[in-house]
């Protein structure tokens, strides 16, 4: 039966279908729904890794006991992961391994916009690159069998656009796979580098025998046109805007694998044309690679760039095609940024480090909005960890004097994920680092998935929860405090005693996010305009529920959830008692 | 059929999710050829927010470029006017005409534009706006905006009250059926 499917829902399914059996992911956007959907198959095994290295781990491991495994992340999630993948290049696998990739063209909800494709051809690895829901489904099938086929990883590459894009697919029904028994085998798995050397030419060869394949896949196929003045070649959803635009008028040799590469369908589309226009969002890899295997009249990123996402008025602009265009006010309208949603617990903690004017190491998740006015509190957001490694470096570095006056904040996934290997190097290493963990029991910037604190599993199951507080002592911290960041004074203390104490310390914040469905809200406060004097106090915590009008305090009711903090800022009693 | 384009914006945490799901719903149960782009991830807290759901024999781009919208569902007025350059000549702006101040209007670091509705009907379009809150409120509770918009959104479609109501009936929690049944009602009436 035809249904709407999410890309990710779909490519879901498709695991399903295969008989995938295992699956093990960190959460990231565009990528987070695949193994949020997978979880709903009884037969599928899935869960949160606390890391992508570990899921990725994790899926080899699945995988060399003979089962067909998955692992799914965001682009730079493939960066963490990226030391197993260029060894399961080499090793091959047992049960098929399919590993789900998701770039971010536009930078919707990432810190870069790096293009995965690299990373195939680094590794050498087949990629496939579905353009809609029906093709994530197909495609997550065809990669298992590309895996046993051809005995390798391989990449199944999302972007925002297909992931999270609603089409129709049909879904059919699930064809079990049968494990493969486990066998030692040294040479294939052992890579020292007697066995490694042995290994790599054949990684050289599959290559070649797989850029065979995709010369004749089904695919990798051209759908015709009317007008060859011009071939245009597209994957993904480039290939949609490029429908959509030109229709039927030009021949498009539309790519399902994009690595390897055809080497001959493409000088044959080359030849049957005039010119050949590349249309591929991000970095101009399948361009480079027409250059290289001799096609002349090509053109692709001197026209398009290599930055954001594309849609059909900027394809039908380089293309010389109508561009459709609408009538804007000419009015200046005000930007709608993201914000920390009201009775968020980060608030708190927030308003204390810009009170205290710290300089403030910041890494990713919901409190990275800190960094947005009228809070500013983050000076920095690299990647996962960073805070925690950079403040050692920043304090080593510049000495005691800066230590006084500089944290890190990190989020409690995000401590999982690669914050506490830094705050061994704090301990080991010896810095007077203050360390912040935001324990909001829940991964909240990814839509709230649970992680190794929170006590539940990815089925919501309970499960062995990580003690924060044993883990910092175990791995040498002293000094551990927790404080309630609806507690100002609290937070003020907490901070101000560990910046002067001249020994490594963590403060951790603890309050579950507002948005969890089992934290009980004590309501709305009733403000007193009568009371306010219009001083703005409470306007510095940029809570999107206070506003003052006409020099009085307003509170919106559908927002505020009662944390009280702006209560206690307010020395006029206007915002209750 | 060429593709129509149905654009639903607002500010996240709005429910725009649900009136998508919804429309792809009923869309798809009449035979079209359906693609629905959402958002998700960062710009969900509280952020401008934005839904394509384009329908049609043949839909290729899953996303309604500047120009293109046959209709535009709005959730709040600066939203309504944020996107109104999407809708094409002649196109619907159907509008709540709530008013939602973003955090650099809160902070004094911009205005609220004055007179949006006024100065929105000097554009080349239909505007349709109605107090979706108020009605909303009615209902039962200030969440189900949505559902009154899309009750509204209703008459510009020929599909009957029974495709819309299955389509509810399977969209919603079963908890909240009735409260948003009467929510699409005021909606379709007002
Ligand atoms: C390597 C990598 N993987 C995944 C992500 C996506 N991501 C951004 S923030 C985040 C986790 C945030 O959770 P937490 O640290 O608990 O903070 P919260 O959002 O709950 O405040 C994730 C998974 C990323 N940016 N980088
Ligand atoms: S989702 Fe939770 S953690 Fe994220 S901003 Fe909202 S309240 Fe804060
Ligand atoms: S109590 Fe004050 S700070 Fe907390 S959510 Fe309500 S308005 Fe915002």
């Amino acid at each position: 039966m035809k249904t709407l499917m999410l890309g990710n829902e779909a490519a879901a399914r498709g695991l399903y279908e295969a008989g995938c059996s295992f699956v093990s992911s960190y959460p990231g956007t565009p990528s987070t729904e695949i193994t949020e959907c997978a979880a709903k198959y009884p037969e599928i095994y899935a869960e949160w890794a606390p890391n992508e290295k570990v899921a990725m781990e994790a899926a080899f491991g699945a995988s060399l006991a003979g089962y067909r495994s998955f692992c799914g992340m965001k682009h730079v999630g493939l960066n963490v992961a990226a030391d197993p993948l260029f060894t399961l290049s080499y090793t091959g696998v047992r049960g098929g391994l399919v590993i789900g990739v998701a770039d971010d063209a536009g930078m919707h909800s990432s810190q870069n916009e790096q293009d995965s494709r690299h990373y195939a051809i680094a590794a050498k690895l087949p990629m496939l690159e579905p353009s809609d829901a029906a093709e994530s489904l197909a495609f997550a099938k065809l990669a298992y069998e590309i895996s046993e086929k051809f005995d390798t990883p391989v990449l199944l590459k999302m972007c925002t656009r297909v992931a999270h894009s609603q089409s129709v697919v049909e879904p059919s029904d699930r064809q079990e796979f049968t494990p493969v028994p486990y066998e030692k085998n040294i040479a294939k798995f052992v890579m020292m580098p007697a066995c490694a050397k042995a290994r790599h030419p054949i990684v050289e060869q599959r290559t070649l025998s797989l850029q065979a394949w995709a010369e004749t896949a089904e695919i990798n196929r051209v759908e015709d046109g009317t007008d060859h003045s011009i071939g245009l070649i597209a994957s993904s959803t480039s290939y949609q805007y490029v429908k959509e635009v030109c229709g039927d008028r030009y021949p498009v040799l539309k790519l399902g694998m994009v690595n390897p590469l055809p080497v001959k369908k493409i000088q044959e589309f080359a030849k049957s044309v005039e010119k050949v226009i590349v249309v591929e969002e991000l970095d101009g890899i399948i361009e480079a690679h027409c250059r290289a295997i001799g096609v002349q009249n090509v053109a692709g990123k001197e026209l398009f760039g290599c930055i954001g996402e594309f849609g059909q008025n900027y394809v039908a602009e380089k293309l010389g095609m109508p561009v459709h265009s609408g009538k804007k006010l000419d009015e200046a309208i005000p930007g709608r940024p993201p914000v920390m949603c009201a009775g968020c617990p980060h608030r708190g903690l927030f308003y204390t480090l810009k009170k205290n004017k710290l300089t403030v190491l910041g890494d990713i998740g919901c409190y990275t909005l800190g960094a947005a006015a009228p809070l500013a509190a983050i000076d920095t957001t690299i990647c996962m960890g960073a805070s925690v490694s950079g403040l050692h470096g920043f304090n080593k570095a510049s000495g005691e004097k800066n230590a006084a006056h500089t944290v890190a904040v990190i989020g409690d996934s995000t401590f999982m994920h690669s914050g506490v290997t830094g705050l061994i190097n704090i301990a080991y290493n010896e810095s007077t680092s203050t360390v912040i963990i935001l324990d909001n029991s829940i991964t909240g910037m990814t839509g709230h998935q649970q992680n190794p604190t929170t006590g539940f599993n990815l089925k919501g199951d309970p499960c062995t929860k990580i003690d924060l507080e044993a883990l910092c002592h175990a791995v040498g911290i002293r000094r551990v405090r927790v404080v309630d960041p609806y507690d100002l004074a609290a937070c003020d203390k907490a901070v101000k005693e560990e910046l002067a104490a001249d020994e490594p310390s963590v403060i951790i914040s603890r309050r579950p996010c507002a948005l969890l469905k089992y934290v009980k809200h004590p309501g709305p406060i009733e403000a007193k305009p009568e009371k306010c004097v219009g001083c703005k106090s409470c306007m510095k915590l940029g809570c999107p529920a206070i506003s003052v009008t006409g020099g009085k305090v307003q509170i919106d009711n559908t927002l505020c959830t009662g944390c009280g903090l702006c209560r206690q800022l307010c020395h006029k009693g206007a915002l209750g008692e | 059929m060429e593709t129509k384009n149905i654009m639903i914006v607002g500010v996240g945490g709005q429910g725009t999710l649900l009136a998508s799901k919804l429309l792809g719903r009923i869309l798809l149960e009449n035979g079209y050829d359906v693609k629905v782009s959402e958002v998700h991830g960062m710009s969900q807290r509280g952020g401008s927010v934005v839904t394509y759901v384009r329908y049609g024999d043949k839909v290729y781009s899953p996303i309604i470029d500047k120009g293109e919208a046959d209709f535009v569902l709005s959730f709040e007025l600066l939203e309504a006017a944020r996107w109104a350059e999407y809708l094409k000549e002649g196109g619907v702006l159907l509008t709540n005409t709530q008013k939602i101040n973003p955090m650099p209007v809160i902070t004094g670091a911009a205005e609220y534009p004055k007179a949006l509705e006024e100065k929105l009907t000097a554009l080349p379009i239909r505007l349709d706006a109605m107090d979706a809150l108020g009605l909303a409120l009615k209902a039962g509770s200030a969440k189900a905006v949505n559902l009154v918009l899309l009750g509204r959104l209703s008459r510009y479609f020929h599909f009957t009250d029974e495709q819309w109501q299955d389509a509810i009936e399977k969209s919603v929690p079963a908890k909240f059926l009735e409260l948003n049944k009467k929510a699409f009602a005021l909606g379709a009436e007002a």
